[in-house]
């Protein structure tokens, strides 16, 4: 059944914005979050590398890699007061929207891979001495920033956390969110998002690195001695401290596996749910569009539909269009740039059309019209969540 | 400036912007710019997409290098060739190059490359560059273009010689960091071609990026190309509306009220792009829509080397 993005963002448990960098993700991740806490849920939106008019606009003015409660009182005023006409408005103070949007909560914070990875670690040690000595471990330092698919993959555990245990910015437990937006890094396959849990276990379960620790086991012997040749050849090439580390590493975390596995089998299972929605994001530009199909099939592939689509930055249409004048003047001048403008809305929706195709009929579209300007306050967001949420 | 003096004796031209601004298009049009000097062309990318090569008609490339456009001498077109350089494989080709041979699949296969590129990071960036840097000394092209990562992972690309050069003292990785800073540190050679769109968070990258890549890489930069720039439509007299109903009226004075807002955002932005910094812009029309086919890409290609022309004539 055909449903819409205001019946998502008020029914959805996590929503997973994904598609090409440059698109605008994040400012719509933002936007369906807003629409989803003024129905009235308490919703929590994870932001990677949002520009910084877009971070201004949600109060992130710090790093915090906890939720922080974005103040939605401009919005709700502009909204009851008729400032602003939004799809919420013009709101009866007595009716069961107002009351809605009064209760509804928004969260935000900005995703910091490292320090959630590090989180994570303390979780599954073990003993804190364990913990520390895997934080110290240079290749760990490196993974964060080095291991592709790291960061998508904080992203979801990230995503673990919010739905299951979340914690406040001074670390201590708040009550979990009805809803959790997702933004995920700019990514061309969704394999990216969908395999970063088994990358990253596999990684950390490396055959050849547990052989040449554990020689002494049973059966792995022979193993050991082969991955202690293959190690030291490479120690040649790439630097013997460079394996030194590694093998430090896979030494100290030896034993975490197991949970680290569990982990990642939980939040792969989230991504899975018939409560998750995948939000398609991109532009009327080929290229961008190219990839969306990209990873719309690949979502395919792996069993997973893409709930709805968004088109940024979408020139309307001019209605009604007047005829071009036939004699010259600044009135035909006017008309004649009126048609071409016109005629980019035509093919921006042209452009889309490989996208319509490739996702199926079941798929929502909503429309966001080109801006001049950036968002930059939650007024520019609200305007953005309206264009998202309005009925088709 | 003419189009022979925008390649000069430039061997290397690295692509850098955030994603979204059209970066590969603009390497596929300075490769058939390139090519339209007589210059043979080499277009590689470096995360296995292929767009440059798409704008050719070819969609499938590979670590082996293809003839994208073959060369017309009569005409004196150059040849334009395409290629990917994915750091996986330039990891396992430089192994395989340093005593690993066979090993050196068997490693990438069972994951241990995987751990060694993560304990050094920057390694894979240091052998993508080494591999661009084979090809530009080897010179069987006049010319390279590198199609580099999107946004700021260009940096820490380009910068991954000097911090590995940091790092280690000396031995093989060693070397090939300072060979690869000597190439992009050599200004006759070697430089970058920033590209971006006339908006605010794209222009702010960019100057941010232009100063790290001067100051701390140390390459040399082309004018800048901003892409998909609007004109802005001529003003609309008084009464010059008049004669349509209202409801048209209406219609078009917002639809080229908005229009007109955006592109006069869009020239602030050049301003402030050319106040930040002290670089030439070569500015490319918005395209719309359509597919990078031979009809438009000729017309990227012209509105490129019109752009240049302008640059040192109005001054």
């Amino acid at each position: 059944m055909t449903g819409s993005l205001a019946e998502l963002t008020s029914t959805r448990r996590v929503l997973v914005t994904c598609g090409a960098g440059g698109v605008g993700k994040t400012t719509m991740a933002a936007a369906l979050g807003l629409a989803a806490a003024l129905g009235g849920r308490r919703v929590a939106v994870v932001t990677i590398d949002p520009a910084r008019r877009l971070a201004d606009a949600l109060g992130l003015d710090s790093l915090a890699n906890q939720p922080q409660r974005v103040d939605l009182d401009t919005v709700r005023n502009a909204a009851a007061d008729g400032r602003r006409a939004n799809w919420w408005a013009p709101i009866d103070a007595t009716s069961a929207e107002a009351t809605a949007a009064a209760s509804g909560e928004l969260w935000a914070l900005m995703l910091d891979a490292r320090a959630t990875f590090d989180d994570l670690i303390r979780k599954h040690a073990p003993s804190t001495e364990q913990a520390e000595r895997i934080l110290a471990n240079r290749l760990y330092r490196n993974i964060s920033g080095a291991l592709s698919g790291t960061q998508e993959y904080m992203a979801v555990e990230k995503l673990h956390e919010l739905v299951t245990a979340p914690r406040g910015v001074d670390g201590s437990p708040i009550k979990p969110f009805d809803c959790v937006i997702v933004d995920t890094p700019p990514t061309r396959n969704a394999l990216d998002v969908l395999a970063a849990p088994e990358r990253l276990t596999r990684f950390l379960d490396n055959r050849v690195f547990r052989a040449m620790m554990a020689p002494a086991r049973r059966g792995l012997r022979v193993v050991g001695v082969a991955a202690q040749a293959a190690l030291a050849a490479l120690g040649k090439v790439v630097g013997t401290e460079v394996i030194g580390d590694a093998v430090a590493f896979f030494r100290a975390f030896d034993g975490m596996e197991e949970g680290f596995r569990e982990r990642a089998q939980e939040s792969l299972a989230l991504l899975r749910d018939d409560a998750t929605a995948w939000i398609l994001v991109t532009t009327p530009r080929t290229e961008t569009v190219e990839e969306a199909v990209f990873f719309a099939g690949a979502l395919g592939e792996m069993g997973l539909h893409v709930d709805a689509v968004v088109a940024n930055r979408m020139q309307p249409h001019i209605d009604p269009l007047p005829a071009i004048p036939p004699t010259p003047g600044p009135l035909r001048t006017a008309v004649m740039r009126a048609h071409a403008i016109d005629a980019r809305a035509d093919a921006h929706r042209r452009v889309l059309v490989p996208l319509r195709t490739a996702v199926g009929p079941t798929t929502v579209f909503a429309d966001v019209p080109l801006a001049p300007v950036d968002v930059h306050d939650l007024q520019g967001l609200a305007t953005i969540a309206q264009a998202l949420c309005r009925p088709a | 400036m003419e189009v022979e003096q925008f390649f000069s004796t430039v061997r290397l031209l690295l692509i850098v912007g955030k994603g979204g601004v059209g970066k590969t298009s603009v390497a596929a049009t300075i490769a058939n710019v390139a090519s339209s000097t007589g210059r043979s062309v080499l277009i590689a990318d470096v995360d296995g997409r292929h767009g440059a090569a798409a704008a050719f008609g070819v969609t499938d490339l590979s670590y082996d290098e293809q003839v994208l456009v073959p060369g017309d001498p009569a005409a004196g077109r150059g040849t334009v060739s395409g290629r990917t350089l994915t750091a996986d494989d330039a990891l396992v080709e430089y192994l395989a190059d340093h005593g690993m041979g066979r090993l050196a699949r068997k490693l990438a296969s069972n994951g241990v490359v995987d751990v060694i590129a993560t304990a050094t990071p920057g390694i894979k960036d240091l052998l993508v560059l080494g591999k661009v840097k084979q090809l530009v000394t080897e010179a069987r092209h006049d010319l390279v273009i590198l199609d580099t990562p999107a946004s700021g992972h260009a940096v820490t690309f380009l910068r991954s010689p000097r911090a590995l050069a940091d790092s280690i003292a000396s031995g093989r990785i060693r070397r090939q960091a300072d060979e690869v800073m000597s190439v992009l540190g050599d200004h006759d050679r070697c430089r970058v071609v920033l590209v971006t769109l006339a908006e605010e968070t794209p222009v702010n990258e960019t100057i941010e990026t232009a100063f790290t890549l001067e100051d701390d890489v140390g390459v040399a930069l082309t004018p800048i190309v901003v892409n998909a720039v609007l004109d802005v439509p001529p003003a609309v007299p008084a009464g010059a509306l008049a004669r349509l109903d209202p409801a048209e009226r209406q219609a078009v004075s917002v639809a080229l009220g908005l229009e007109r807002t955006r592109a006069e955002a869009q020239h602030e932005q050049l301003a402030r792009l050319a106040a930040a910094l002290p670089l030439a812009q070569i500015v490319l029309p918005e395209r719309v829509g359509t597919r990078l086919d031979a009809v438009d890409f000729a017309g990227l290609a012209e509105a490129f080397v019109a752009s240049l022309a302008e640059i040192g004539s109005a001054s």
